[in-house]
């Protein structure tokens, strides 16, 4: 296809050509072109189907603020939906498709909704789909969301990375315009560090879409000079394609830039976007503004333009939209777009000016006091009708019509802290208000500065006041025209529908329908008619809706008000968001030390936290984990077993009053444990709830080795240097983690200790090493740490090396001790034997339970003052019959348990009411030879022998039980001390 | 959010946790105060609309607790301290 509605001139590179697809057709463009400016230059200008009407729709505008032209680009892993084709990068072999339509754009099945229009006013969907309830979920919700919405994600994964970046400077400039290049030529040359952003990828603004001089030189001349005397500036960064979307506390602003979305794919190392954090010293707002337009009956047909943007396609781009173009608008800033158009040859067949008297073009129908009331063509304009100021319509046939109803400053960002932008009559709209980020100052149109020499005039004043600099460039020669506005929000005529939203569909109507619902406040008229929402966020049509309704209300706009606008200014992809924080990057594993031999051996890992950790390693011919289990707790309880106990957090404590504090933090006292011996200890929240537990052991006078449970080394940390900074600051005790600096095994069974003396060089008989004791030792010369201390009831130690020796530790340990047959076994065998033992782990220690609750009541001393004591005596903790721990085994050994199954009497109704206590953990016993469990059953130690029920509704699983002590195996601990 | 750390500089509150009002650095002694007394310690806030004192623990950074004075509508943060410091001059010792 040729590019028929090309014209002279613009910036674009004609010397090389760009093939792209549109709905699968092929199409020809150039560097420089938006898939929109490529798409009109071929007189495509339908995009899309709308919202909920399925209307078709052509662009609006020329650039981030369309409502319309919302497109699919690329396919696969990269097919990225609801991307505005205004501000899309044509590139060579660019693929886009438009969306919410079926069969095809041209003819659409759903275009159905328009003619059912009057049912889908605002508020149809809560009205109609009532009941019956049911139907909601499974008719009604399905249906609607097909036929509404916008573009359907990708099912594939995104094959490209996002980044995550950082920068500091002086300052930031939001917006390379006039304002911005004016602002940063002050700053740059004064030093300052300075980063200018843009969303474009070019910079300009819309001195790139005007005529205007500056100096004596064309606009966007003089912008590109700006550029590169900023470029050659080694303080200023100058960053296109890269949207500011963000405000922050305390100067932070975030930012996306699009590496690579003007390029098929990126090149290699390069993300496809960047998330930048900005820290700035100051903050300029120099976005600019964003044309919008009057509201008149069918206003939404492709070739109805914002008049700025004509001007823009034509003078930025090459393109005429249309052979036959008529103006609409209601200030001066129209009637540029007539005479642009005209003097590049364009016919422009009327001029319809709201306003009476004031400047006459000269040479066109220049229409005062007239306005346009509806318009027709069935997938784009074909004429418009017109009322003049002596009640006389007539019908103008044109195929492009562009609007102009005023300018709105673009305040988003200056709102993000919740500033609430303020009307300015002159201009006919909002501006920004008191109180808006700290440092952050606004220039130029955003400000209400509407012409370029005000843009100039305020971008460098405001750069001098923002970086206090004592000097100030002149400024070149611009234009400094009033904006004359008369404001018009919508034509009052008619029962048709005149579009103030396009993106949601939205009509004048449909405000009216929220005003006469009393949906008055903004706020309730946007959430009422969806006004304002989705990937536009009402940029070009909040303003008219608020006014209109302040017309209907009989208020003033001031008094009407305007909603407020969050972060961020433009769509962001979730990608961009998460960086490199997807996938296995999200949640990076940390492996044990054995990692690397069980992995060999076939193991199954679990995650624990972010550990993985060996639950089991399989041998050849088992089918089932159960068997492995089995054989591991069997051969540790009969020989000797090794299990990898890195994970479990490790603190050092040292200081003169290492054994003051312990005793602090700790129920139970530390201050008197012996040099060389370890001890349980107990851990409480300051509520009295048992926080963590674990052994620590005394390995010299001032100097004690802390372990905690894997899940919470990170919090009791934390806890423990909150207890020494903030409630003890004067003790003398230093805290450091070790858990990544030791490599821990415990080494469990009777033959332990034949075991570890073919690996340490010490003696470790039990009367030179007895129960409970701990030390530092050497293996084959290299420091370590041993302790006597079992979770598994068998004699048992846990041997410590510098984490990179631990796997030459542990193959070291399997072949020196073969002859015992030892094993590595898994968290799963772990929690048999501890729960065999009755030792509480993850399902006791819950978060609601004190210590009374474990069995352990009585460590809490009252002898000292430590962290729960006093409120682990609270009335509601010390029950007498409250949830005590027991252990539970099915009376027919047969007998099902599961973990989360209720306690109830025999015969009991399985009613709340009858509810007794739960089961925290289960297993399968080997030796007991059925499932056995513990749990917390109310008055549980007065029970012990008697029969009751484990109940499992989900389950259906209703078991006799017999009540136990929850030490079911080995009660007098014979074994651990042998 | 940006915290002037007393030692280390502005950093980023990406790397400090939160904990809450810096009241806990009162606590009760235990050998003296009863239930009552701790139930005040442990639940009752203030919810001051404006300026507040509360601890943030440096824990991407050198584990300092410290007490920043921040206001709660604006998020200005007026004054930070090393808590260590705070706890010393309200009488904490051993």
């Amino acid at each position: 296809m040729t590019q028929s509605h090309r014209i002279d001139g613009g910036q674009i590179d004609r010397t090389k050509t760009l093939r792209f697809t549109f709905d699968g057709l092929p199409y020809l463009g150039h560097p420089g072109d938006t898939l929109a400016s490529a798409l009109l230059a071929n007189g495509v200008r339908l995009m899309g189907r709308s919202f909920k009407y399925h209307r078709p729709r052509g662009p609006i505008s020329a650039g981030s603020e369309e409502p319309n032209a919302i497109v699919e680009l690329r396919s696969g892993g990269r097919q990225e939906p609801n991307t505005r084709a205004t501000v899309a990068e044509l590139y060579d072999g660019l693929t886009a498709n438009s969306q919410n339509r079926w069969p095809s754009l041209r003819f659409d099945a759903m275009g159905i909704n328009d003619k059912l229009s009057t049912f889908f006013a605002a508020g149809f969907y809560y009205k109609t789909f009532m009941w019956p309830k049911s139907f909601w979920e499974k008719l009604y919700e399905p249906i609607i969301r097909r036929a509404a919405g916008l573009g359907s994600v990708t099912r594939e994964e995104d094959p490209d990375e996002y980044d995550k970046g950082f920068l500091h400077c002086d300052l930031l400039i939001i917006g390379a315009g006039p304002t911005g290049l004016m602002a940063a030529l002050t700053a740059g040359r004064a030093g300052k560090r300075v980063i200018l952003a843009d969303e474009d990828f070019r910079m300009g603004g819309r001195l790139n879409a005007e005529t205007f001089t500056i100096g004596n030189d064309q606009g966007a001349n003089w912008a590109a000079a700006s550029v590169a005397e900023l470029s050659s500036m080694p303080n200023v960064r100058l960053m296109t394609r890269t949207t500011v979307v963000g405000a922050f506390d305390h100067g932070i602003y975030s930012a996306v830039e699009r590496v690579s979305d003007h390029l098929p794919a990126p090149a290699a190392g390069k993300p496809r976007q960047v998330l930048w954090r900005i820290y700035a010293g100051r903050a300029i707002l120099a976005g600019g503004a964003t044309e919008r337009p009057i509201a008149f009956e069918n206003n939404d047909r492709p070739g109805i333009m914002m008049a700025g943007a004509l001007r823009a396609y034509a003078n930025r781009w090459g393109v005429k939209v249309g052979e036959r173009v008529a103006v609409f608008t209601n200030n001066d800033d129209g009637l540029r777009t007539a005479k642009d158009l005209q003097s590049k040859g364009v016919d422009v067949v009327a001029v319809i000016d709201s306003r009476e008297g004031g400047e006459l073009l000269p040479g066109i129908r220049h229409l005062q006091g007239a306005e346009v009331i509806d318009s027709s063509g069935k997938l784009g304009l074909s004429s418009i009708t017109v009322r003049q100021t002596n009640g006389r319509s007539e019908t103008i046939s044109v195929n492009v019509l562009g609007v102009s109803g005023g300018w709105n400053p673009n305040v988003n960002i200056h709102s993000h802290h919740r500033s609430r932008p303020v009307y300015d009559p002159n201009i006919a709209a909002f501006v920004p208000g008191k109180d808006g980020p700290p440092g952050l100052l606004v220039a130029g149109s955003a400000a209400g500065q509407m012409s370029t020499h005000a843009a100039l005039r305020t971008g460098r004043d405001v750069a001098i006041a923002a970086l206090e600099l004592n000097s100030a460039p002149d400024l070149p020669q611009a234009e400094d025209a009033p904006i004359r506005i008369s404001p018009l929000w919508y034509v009052h005529h008619g029962k048709g529908r005149a579009w103030v939203d396009q993106q949601n569909d939205v009509t004048v109507k449909d405000v009216k329908l929220a005003k006469q619902e009393n949906f008055t406040s903004v706020e309730h008229m946007k959430r009422y008619t969806t006004l304002g929402m989705a990937t536009d966020q009402g940029k070009t049509s909040n303003v008219i809706g608020l006014a209109i309704m302040a017309e209907l209300t009989g208020r003033s706009i001031p008094e009407t008000g305007t909603t407020i606008y969050r972060p961020p200014y433009t769509p962001v992809a979730m990608g961009a968001l998460a960086g490199r924080s997807r996938g296995r990057e999200f949640k990076p594993f940390r492996l044990t030390p054995s990692h690397h031999w069980a992995k060999e051996q076939g193991a199954i890992f679990v995650e624990v936290g972010n550990w993985l950790r060996t639950q089991w390693v399989p041998k050849a011919g088992e089918t089932e984990w159960r068997q492995s289990v089995d054989r591991e707790v069997l051969a540790t309880r009969k020989s000797v077993g090794i299990c990898d106990v890195t994970t479990l957090g490790k603190i050092d404590i040292q200081g003169t009053d290492a054994g003051a504090f312990l005793d602090k933090v700790y129920a139970n006292t530390f201050s008197t444990l012996a040099v060389g011996k370890c001890r349980y200890g107990l851990m409480l929240r300051e509520d009295g709830i048992v926080f963590d537990d674990g052994t620590t052991a005394r390995m010299g006078e001032n100097e004690y080795v802390m372990t905690t449970t894997t899940a919470n080394a990170v919090i009791v940390f934390r806890h423990l240097e909150f207890c020494r900074q903030c409630l003890w600051p004067e003790m003398d005790v230093q805290l450091i983690s070790t858990t990544e600096a030791w490599a821990q095994f415990s080494v469990a069974g009777p033959n332990a200790r034949n075991l570890l003396r073919k690996i340490v060089d010490q003696d470790i008989s039990d009367a030179a090493f007895p129960y409970m004791g701990a030390g530092n030792i050497t293996v084959g010369g290299l420091r370590a740490r041993l302790f006597r201390i079992s979770f598994s009831g068998e004699l048992a130690y846990e041997i410590a090396v510098p984490t990179r020796y631990g796997d030459a530790l542990l193959r070291e340990m399997l072949a020196k001790g073969a002859e015992f047959d030892p094993i590595l076994y898994g968290t799963e065998a772990l929690g048999v034997m501890r729960i065999e033992k009755g030792h509480v782990a993850g399902g006791e220690l819950n978060g609601q339970s004190p210590a009374l609750n474990m069995g352990l009541g009585k460590m809490v001393s009252k002898k000292k003052d430590s962290i729960g004591m006093v409120l682990s005596q609270r009335e509601g903790l010390t029950i007498e019959a409250g949830y005590r721990l027991v252990g539970v085994k099915p009376v027919d050994p047969k007998g099902k348990l599961t973990a989360g199954s209720h306690f109830l009497e025999k015969g009991a109704a399985p009613v709340a009411a009858n509810d007794g206590g739960w089961l925290t953990s289960k297993v399968y016993s080997p030796h007991l030879g059925c499932d056995i469990a513990l749990g917390y059953l109310k008055g549980g130690d007065r029970k012990i022998g008697q029969k009751m029920r484990i109940v499992n509704l989900l389950a259906g699983l209703d078991t006799e039980v017999e009540i136990i002590s929850p030490h079911m195996f080995d009660p007098e601990g014979e074994r651990l001390r042998g | 959010m940006i915290i002037h750390h007393p030692i280390l500089g502005p950093r980023d509150a990406q790397e400090f946790v939160y904990l809450g009002d810096a009241s806990l650095i009162d606590r009760p002694d235990g050998m003296t105060a009863g239930v009552e007394v701790f139930h005040d310690y442990l639940y009752n806030r203030t919810n001051p609309a404006g300026e507040h004192q509360e601890l943030w623990y440096h824990e991407q950074g050198d584990r300092s607790w410290l007490v920043v004075t921040r206001n709660t509508v604006t998020h200005e943060i007026t004054k930070v301290e090393l808590a260590r410091d705070v706890a010393r001059s309200r009488g904490r010792t051993k």
